[in-house]
């Protein structure tokens, strides 16, 4: 008897947590499709028609003006309408930033055919990382520079736009190569607001990660779609 | 003589004992191990290297044309441009100063035989001899 309640209890427990697990799965594919908003938001009173409305901010990426391998000036403006992957290393870097790069070509590889998406890669070693050592580290990544930037600049601008991708980034020379810094990817909207946070040398992170960009490209799509029927 | 020789023949078996058992010790996968926290950042789990950045070790000639500069190589790095089976590289490689000519065997015996490499294994004699070369390196 005692047995029978004991060995029905758990039978209770594990349909439990198989519901769990099911309503996971289906729950999963669903928020694929609403990626959120990262990083702080503020609600802004504005007027429209004599009526006070509420609008959400959301975090946004302000201007920013780098250089990349092929000496060319990246801007906000160059990623406009874009969506983009980026992430922060060093070429000499020993530790994970090699694992980040093989990890990011998974995601050039699989975008390789798509323009609206490209990568933005940023030293956080520039006084190395010149022009010229970038040139040769992506000639030697075999990537095309309209795809990957790797972009170089002042370094305070570099260390600051890190935080706006908040990302960790900093001078440490206690860490090997002198820089301690995360591996994280971040993806970034057409609006530049940050969709997403994912480590970059973890291979199921950067699975998620090349599953959740095309999100955000088919909601450009549909946008558009939705703009040229309106101004039909 | 009899018994001295049978007391030499019961040390021999205590000693393949204990050679055996320290097999199946942690120091089996010491290599493994070794290999993951100082090697594969680069040169990936795989051995597979990056593209025309970082040199495979799976399948890299360079393993048998430099074997005896391999322990001087992990143990201080390198820099220069090197070729890898045809291919120039020249990304430069650090140091590992704090890693003993065990280790460093271990490593490298498994890099010699692991991603499909079939290499002649190093003693740690063989190692400690190559080590010996550089050791002026130490000193810088």
């Amino acid at each position: 008897m005692n047995r029978s309640s004991i060995s029905n209890s758990g039978f209770v427990i594990l349909l439990v947590l198989l519901a769990g697990l099911l309503q996971g799965c289906s729950g999963g594919p669903d928020a694929n499709s609403e990626l959120p908003y990262l990083g702080e938001r503020q609600v802004v009173q504005r007027e429209s028609g004599g009526q006070q409305v509420a609008d959400t901010v959301y975090h946004r990426i302000p201007d920013f003006a780098f250089i990349n391998q092929d000496s060319q000036v990246v801007t906000s403006l160059t990623l406009q309408d874009k969506v983009y992957v980026t992430d922060f290393f060093f070429t000499t870097c020993p530790t994970i930033c090699p694992k980040m790069k093989s990890q990011m070509l998974r995601v050039y590889e699989a975008f390789k055919d798509e323009p609206q998406l490209v990568l933005l890669s940023h030293t956080i070693d520039p006084a190395h990382d010149t022009v010229a050592v970038l040139r040769d580290y992506a000639e030697r990544l075999q990537v095309s520079s309209d795809k990957w930037h790797f972009v170089t600049g002042e370094k305070d601008s570099i260390y600051d736009i890190a935080l706006q991708y908040m990302v960790t980034a900093q001078e440490d020379q206690e860490e090997p190569g002198g820089f301690v810094h995360s591996g994280a990817f971040v993806l970034v909207d057409q609006n530049r607001h940050v969709r997403g946070i994912y480590d970059g040398t973890d291979p199921a992170q950067v699975d998620k990660l090349i599953r959740d960009i095309p999100a955000l490209l088919d909601s450009n799509k549909k946008k558009k779609k939705k703009q040229d029927a309106d101004t039909q | 003589m009899q018994i001295p020789n049978k007391l030499l023949a019961q040390a021999a078996g205590m000693a393949a004992l204990l050679t055996l058992t320290q097999c199946f010790t942690d120091k089996q996968n010491e290599g493994e191990r070794f290999y993951t926290q100082y090697c594969a950042n680069c040169h990936m789990d795989d051995g597979s290297g990056l593209r025309n950045l970082i040199p495979p070790l799976a399948g890299a000639d360079y393993l048998e044309s430099h074997r005896d500069e391999l322990a001087c190589i992990i143990k201080h790095g390198q820099t220069g441009n090197i070729v890898v089976n045809g291919k120039n590289y020249n990304q430069g490689m650090p140091a590992f100063e704090q890693l003993d000519k065990g280790e460093i065997t271990n490593i490298l015996n498994y890099v010699q035989t692991s991603f499909g490499n079939s290499n002649e294994r190093f003693t740690i004699r063989e190692v400690e001899l190559q080590l010996n070369k550089c050791r002026h390196l130490l000193e810088r």
